[in-house]
């Protein structure tokens, strides 16, 4: 089982539901050496195999709660009862939601399970994200390598830096 | 004069945005209307002017669940185009691949999607609680679909291995081995699945469809045969849009489509009862097990059916790798010419069509592609217009239930059906 893990998902061709995957592409090569990168479509079972693989997850997907563009929630899933919002365009309706409450159900959730969702507002096929969206495919970023120390550590707040917390 | 009217913004555990509304007057339904609301997508439109090499690569995204239905029905739609037909080890491997697709596609459907409304579930999640074993035991068996659809087509998702004439590569009998170890394996589990969905109790709810599907191919339809239906239609292919029309209603972007005028169904209880003496024995008696008769004329038991389908695909691969010889060359050298290919295919949740039109350069000049949602929408319809005015007595949430699994009873994908566009002119 890998250590760390980090699924960017969402659909390419629709505008701002690209953006875990524009995290996803943005993270390679920037990541300690323990840190696999994967992007995905967010379809839930094979979501769920993937968080299967690892002890720690950082999923990076689009929302849709009414918030602006842009808007970064960074969501702590190893709580009981955390709550998502809204997905992207997922398949059947059976996305990253469904994947972390299957995951959940079956006890076979990940020591450590974050979700960064990222407010989304164009789904249009074909279209490029919005620039509210890409400026926060940037900070996802940045955010996230603040995540990976060197070295993983068991989970503690200790591993999150302060102000992340915070806004957890 | 009584009136009710159910309304369901929203159908969940359905691929894409659609909606249904119920009306109800004097304890009869007055009026049903399926909406789907998704936006079109215009794949049509982008097949023109691209090379006809390109369109097993783009039709396969017209779907995430079904991408190997949509690419295979553009190949062999090209392949009728061009005059040519593949080697009988590249036609096994194609049937191999759709084995993986219907694996995955029915599990999917059968135990994260319909098993809920049966167990009496909000969906997958709710029911993972107290049937852990179930959901686990789903998993594993959709997992060997991923696995046949990752080796013969480079990815689970809208595979890249798939062209016109062939593949780019075909697999050794050695990498195919590991392959029949797990369909061992998922042939078990398939059989369970067949005697668990057995189990569940189903509405007596029966129509005389008309019945369209593949067949008279002497195999049970992936892609090859006629287009048969149980009421005397017997085509070939390129013989379709002389019998089935689609045609636009306002309540919905994608396109109704009739036979003749009258209403017909695809999918699994239409290839079944079309073709169900075609089964492997393994899962012929499994049908019978399960109380399924050579026909199926209630929809509510389509999990019964897609159940059965899966043993059958298990069944089938397992044959196809034990018989299977690699081909001299993955695929043949085509030469473009001008002319124009149809071809229909299965795939999981229906029938598909495609018709291309290519110039002498094998540019697309035109295409055409019904989606086996598309032609389901009036008998999904006529589903809850027979049957919704004997529920009227449910409890409202129970009645809502209701009428959107009978909706779910046919694994609509709503993504695919969407291609129609709608065109205002204003003239000032």
């Amino acid at each position: 089982m890998a250590e760390r893990l980090v699924v960017g998902i969402g659909n390419p061709d629709r505008g701002d539901d690209a953006v875990g995957r524009l995290v996803a592409r943005a993270l390679r090569g920037r990541v300690p050496a323990d840190v696999r990168v994967v992007e995905q479509d967010g379809e839930a079972t094979a979501l769920l195999a993937e968080l299967q693989s690892a002890r720690n997850v950082w999923l990076i997907d689009a929302a849709r709660s009414g918030a602006p563009a842009g808007t970064i929630r960074r969501i702590d899933c190893s709580v009981a009862d955390a709550a998502l919002p809204d997905g992207g365009v997922s398949s059947h309706g059976f996305g990253v939601a469904e994947a972390i409450g299957l995951a959940r159900a079956l006890g076979v959730l990940p020591g450590r399970c974050i979700v960064y969702a990222v407010e989304a507002a164009e789904f249009t096929v074909g279209a490029e994200p919005s620039q509210a969206v890409a400026v926060a495919v940037q900070e996802v970023v940045r955010r996230l390598l603040a995540e990976f120390p060197c070295h993983c550590e068991e989970r503690s707040d200790a591993a999150i830096p302060s102000r992340l917390a915070r806004q957890a | 004069m009584a009136r009710k009217t159910i309304n369901i913004d929203y159908l969940a555990r359905v691929e894409g945005e659609g909606g249904v509304k119920i009306i109800f007057e004097d304890r009869k339904v007055r009026d049903v209307e399926l909406r789907i609301f998704e936006p079109p997508r215009f794949f049509e439109a982008f097949l023109r002017g691209r090379a006809y090499t390109e369109a097993p690569d783009i039709t396969a995204r017209i779907c995430g669940i079904c991408p190997v239905a949509y690419q295979m029905s553009a190949v062999h739609a090209m392949e009728d185009a061009l005059g040519v037909t593949v080697s009988e080890p590249v036609r096994e491997l194609r049937r191999l691949l759709y084995c993986g697709e219907w694996i995955e596609s029915h599990v999917l459907h059968m135990y994260m999607l319909h098993a809920p409304d049966f167990l009496g579930y909000a969906g997958a999640v709710e029911m993972a609680k107290d049937h852990g074993d179930v959901v686990r035991q789903g998993l594993e068996l959709k997992k060997i679909g991923n696995e046949i659809l990752e080796l013969l087509g480079g990815r689970a998702i809208h595979p890249v291995n798939v062209r016109v004439g062939g593949f780019y590569r075909t697999p050794t009998r050695r990498e195919l081995r590991p392959l029949a170890e797990n369909l061992k394996r998922a042939r078990d589990i398939a059989l369970a699945t067949v005697r668990f969905v057995a189990g569940f109790d189903f509405p007596d709810c029966e129509r005389d469809y008309e019945f369209v599907s593949l067949g008279a191919a002497g195999e049970y339809p992936f892609n090859a045969g006629h287009v048969v239906s149980n009421k005397g239609l017997d085509i070939a292919p390129q013989q379709y849009e002389a019998h089935f029309e689609e045609s636009h209603v306002k309540r919905s972007n994608a396109l109704h489509s009739h036979l003749k005028g009258r209403p017909y169904l695809t999918g699994p209880i239409a290839r079944y009862s079309l073709n169900s003496t075609l089964l492997s024995p393994a899962a012929r008696d499994a049908a019978k097990e399960a109380g399924l008769g050579p026909t199926c004329n209630n929809p509510f038991r389509s999990i019964v059916v897609r159940a059965v389908e899966v043993l059958y695909a298990c069944d089938e691969a397992l044959r196809i790798i034990d018989a299977y010889q690699e081909p001299d060359r993955p695929h043949l050298d085509l030469t473009p010419r001008a002319g124009v290919g149809c071809a229909c295919t299965e795939a999981p949740r229906g029938m598909l069509y495609h018709r291309y039109r290519l110039d002498d350069q094998g540019t697309i000049v035109e295409a055409k592609i019904v989606p086996p949602t598309s032609q389901n929408q009036p008998s999904i319809e006529d589903d809850l217009k027979h049957f919704a005015g004997d529920w009227l007595d449910m409890p409202e949430e129970a009645l809502r239930v209701r009428c959107e699994q009978t909706v779910r009873n046919h694994d609509p994908c709503i993504s695919c059906a969407t291609h129609f566009l709608t065109l205002e002119v204003v003239r000032g």
